[in-house]
């Protein structure tokens, strides 16, 4: 629970059990006592009226004299978000907190990652700076309520077919996005959706190409494994072919001579392709500017690492090729890394090799319950020690860069946001019957397709 | 180049005619063809097995990597899927690669990528990411190869929407049909035939031209005819050729279209011919079983053309079975023109 105090100077925040007391210059009034642990570690006791006034008391005395000094009113109705008592209107003035208030920037001490024929690794401290930390903030919230929202339309069966969900892994798009530029390019499997974001596609047409509508990043033709944008390669069904693609725009990138790289993404389970190998060594033999990154989230489909690979130590098989192994649930940790490795491949030294050690909430996909291969202990054990997003708020919270009003208020945008592309993607209407045949060959006149019949002959147009 | 002497239609008159003509086998068009789109378009290159510094495992590549280099002339490792994909890749980002299979029997290693990640592509993101790229190589049986070596794969690619399938027979089809590939920005599997490789023939002054491309999807009538029509593509147009000289004698007239493209099939070329000859035979090297001239026999049952039979359309094919390696048993395993002048003769009722 937390509470808005009006100079915003107190922001309490707590996971469980809570209760806080603030004191004010002006008025005390006693009605409900709620002990709240501050984001100082302090015990607090928050005594509210149930009307518009209410009184707190901070234990710690300086942090008291600070409020008290600038304290001119107790809580402002719109900052009021008291679990168990709403603080109806308040005659008080606000004085909201200024961005002055906030730290501006921090520097966070991140896991050293495991290095494979590489003397040097990323750096182990990263700097994260106020408005990077609410942009991460904003858009892995973004990505998993989209994931969450489809998981509901999926149910009721809005959504068909194929749909494999991201939640869990958004600090591996949102990391390698932040590491890599928007002229780079990038290229990965069918749990694509975060990927699509980051590339630059909208919730409102990602969605509706999940519910197959005409306003769908593809029209409606490709669903949820084949989405593109620009520089984004999609989205790819067949497990493993993304992998040598990926090398192949990577070869474009150097012939064409500008600087670019190829992120090409695959999992743990098809890290056992044949063709990934095939594809390590022709980058390597070429020196192709690649990051290939394995995200590990520990099954493949239902099957676990350790029953899929007699190797599970994904960052060496590269072999010949560098490797590291990052904490894919930290985002900064993947950011850095994806750093050094875009460095590693921009200074002409070939590819590299990352593998993200993360986690997915969903089963493989939405007919997989996710809790046959594995036990709900474990899954709510990295929720509630590793979610990516509870570490950046965490993070950020902590070392004030941020306060949890501001973070709940991006909660409250985000949530309209899905809301409103999930209107859009469920009243969208589907493609016309006129588009069946389209879209066969690029730049072609227009040319019949025979239908389902001798005497059915479609048009198609490119 | 050759030069013509010919005598006038008056007597008494000498004609001098110079023709230009260039004789040029298959194997040095399809050179030809590559050569002028790697020097019109930079964005194109080869890729394959051995296409580079060996020249080609039938040189068609021969002298490419010497005027072009590493950059646009590239020697894979013998890793068919990866490549292939490679190229595919590299197709998506801006590039139009030429891949080469050795033979389109290795193909199927990398079947995936030209199905899944080439030809579908375009239409599973509705427009948004074209992928301008051939796959090409020798296709069909070949001389002593055995079964692994000798599969004729028109039938297999021909079925897919989004791919374009072309399958030469002369030197003037191998360079414009391959130059017409290259230009186009779809994918274009080019089936080759080895034994065509070292065959010459009479390249025009027009087909001669840096800008000479033959269109995607128009079959050409080889020689005309009234009596029956014979439908081939790649080497059994040749066969059919003779077939119908040797007819000819015994007043059959034949009218032997070529194919060019086996996808999208010339329906219309052969629905007129059908028209004029009352009869059909089609010609293919590969096996019977849901083969080209299985598609061409079910579209003119279900066209105009039908009609106009006055006998059951009938297909010439490759005998059911792997290709043996034993010359008798391999001559025995394809037709051959004696099999074709057979079928004609029966669907005649000669």
């Amino acid at each position: 629970m937390s509470l808005k105090h009006p100079t915003g100077l107190i922001s309490l925040v707590s996971q469980s059990n809570q209760s806080v007391i603030c004191v004010t210059l002006n008025s005390i009034v006693l009605v409900q006592v709620v002990r709240l642990v501050c984001r100082y570690g302090l015990v607090c006791f928050h005594v509210s009226s149930g009307g518009y006034k209410c009184v707190c008391v901070c234990v710690c005395v300086c942090v008291c004299v600070c409020v008290c000094a600038r304290a001119r009113a107790l809580f402002s109705a719109a900052g009021q978000k008291v679990r168990g008592g709403g603080m109806g209107g308040s005659r008080v003035v606000v004085a909201s907190r200024t961005y002055a208030d906030f730290t501006p920037q921090a520097t966070f001490d991140i896991k050293k990652c495991d290095l494979h024929k590489l003397e040097e690794g990323p750096p182990l401290q990263a700097v994260l700076t106020r408005e990077e930390g609410l942009q991460y903030y904003r858009t892995m919230q973004v990505m998993r309520r989209m994931e969450l929202k489809a998981d509901q339309l999926y149910k009721q069966k809005i959504i068909r077919g194929f749909c494999h969900l991201y939640d869990g892994q958004e600090a591996c798009a949102v990391g390698i996005e932040s590491g890599i530029n928007r002229t780079d390019h990038l290229i990965t499997a069918y749990r694509a959706h975060g990927y699509t974001l980051t590339r630059g596609g909208t919730v409102r047409e990602i969605m509706a190409e999940l519910t197959g509508r005409r306003g769908g990043i593809a029209k409606g033709k490709g669903g949820s494994m084949h989405m593109y944008a620009k520089h984004f390669y999609g989205g790819n069904g067949i497990v493993g072919a993304q992998v040598p693609l990926g090398a192949g725009v990577a070869l474009a990138c150097k012939y064409q001579g500008k600087n670019e790289l190829c992120v090409c993404l695959y999992g743990d389970g098809a890290a056992n392709q044949g063709q990934i190998f095939e594809t390590y060594n022709m980058a390597a033999l070429w020196k192709l500017p690649c990051i290939f990154i394995c995200e590990n989230n520990k099954y493949g489909m239902g099957t676990s690492v350790e029953r899929a690979a007699a190797s599970t130590d994904y960052y060496k098989r590269g072999d010949f090729i560098p490797g590291l192994r990052v904490d894919g649930m930290d985002i900064l940790c993947v950011r850095e890394a994806t750093k050094f490795a875009a460095e590693h491949c921009r200074s002409g030294k070939g590819p590299i090799l990352m593998e993200l050690q993360t986690y997915r909430y969903h089963g493989h996909s939405m007919s997989d319950p996710g809790i046959s291969y594995r036990t709900r202990e474990e899954i709510q054990e990295v929720r509630s020690k590793s979610d990516p997003i509870s570490l950046l708020k965490d993070r950020m919270i902590s070392n004030n860069m941020a306060s949890v009003e501001e973070l709940k208020e991006i909660d409250v945008e985000v949530r309209k946001e899905i809301e409103d592309a999930a209107q859009f993607a469920t009243t969208d209407p589907e493609p016309p019957l006129e588009d069946l045949c389209n879209h066969i060959f690029s730049n072609e006149p227009p040319m019949e397709v025979r239908g389902t019949n001798p005497w059915a002959k479609l048009k198609s147009i490119s | 180049r050759v030069t013509g002497l010919g005598l006038g239609p008056s007597s008494g008159n000498l004609v001098v005619v110079v023709v230009q003509l260039e004789l040029v086998t298959v194997r040095d068009a399809l050179n030809q063809a590559m050569d002028e789109e790697l020097e019109r378009d930079e964005r194109v290159f080869l890729l394959g097995e051995e296409v580079a510094q060996y020249d080609g495992a039938y040189k068609v590549s021969r002298g490419l990597w010497k005027k072009y280099g590493d950059k646009r002339i590239i020697d894979t490792p013998i890793s068919e899927m990866g490549f292939a994909g490679i190229a595919v890749g590299a197709a998506m980002a801006g590039l139009r690669p030429i891949c080469e299979f050795m033979t389109f029997n290795f193909s199927m290693q990398a079947i995936d990528q030209v199905i899944n990640s080439a030809a579908k592509t375009y239409y599973m993101s509705a427009g948004l990411q074209p992928v301008p790229i051939v796959f090409r190589g020798p296709n069909g049986a070949s001389a002593g190869v055995a079964a692994q070596h000798s599969q004729c794969f028109a039938a297999w690619y021909s079925h897919c929407p989004g791919l374009k399938v072309l399958s030469p027979w002369s030197a003037e089809d191998a360079k414009g049909l391959l130059k017409s590939a290259i230009r186009d920005d779809n994918p274009v599997v080019v089936l080759e035939n080895e034994l065509m490789y070292g065959v010459a023939f009479e390249l025009s002054d027009e087909a001669q031209s840096k800008d000479f491309v033959i269109p995607i999807g128009k079959a050409k009538i080889e020689r005309p005819g009234n009596h029956v029509t014979l439908v081939a593509h790649s080497r059994m147009v040749g066969f059919c050729l003779d077939a119908a000289a040797v007819l000819a004698k015994e007043g059959v007239e034949c009218e032997v279209i070529n194919l060019r493209t086996i996808r999208p099939l010339d329906t219309d070329t052969i629905e007129a011919s059908i028209m004029k000859t009352n009869h059909l035979i089609s010609v293919e090297g590969g096996w019977p079983q849901f083969g080209v001239g299985a598609e061409i026999c079910a579209r003119i049952m279900e066209g105009p053309a039908f009609n106009y039979l006055d006998a059951p359309a009938i297909r010439v094919t490759g005998v059911d079975i792997p290709m043996p390696y034993a010359k008798i048993l391999e001559d025995n395993s394809v037709p051959q023109i004696k099999d074709i002048i057979f079928s004609v003769k029966k669907t005649l009722n000669m």
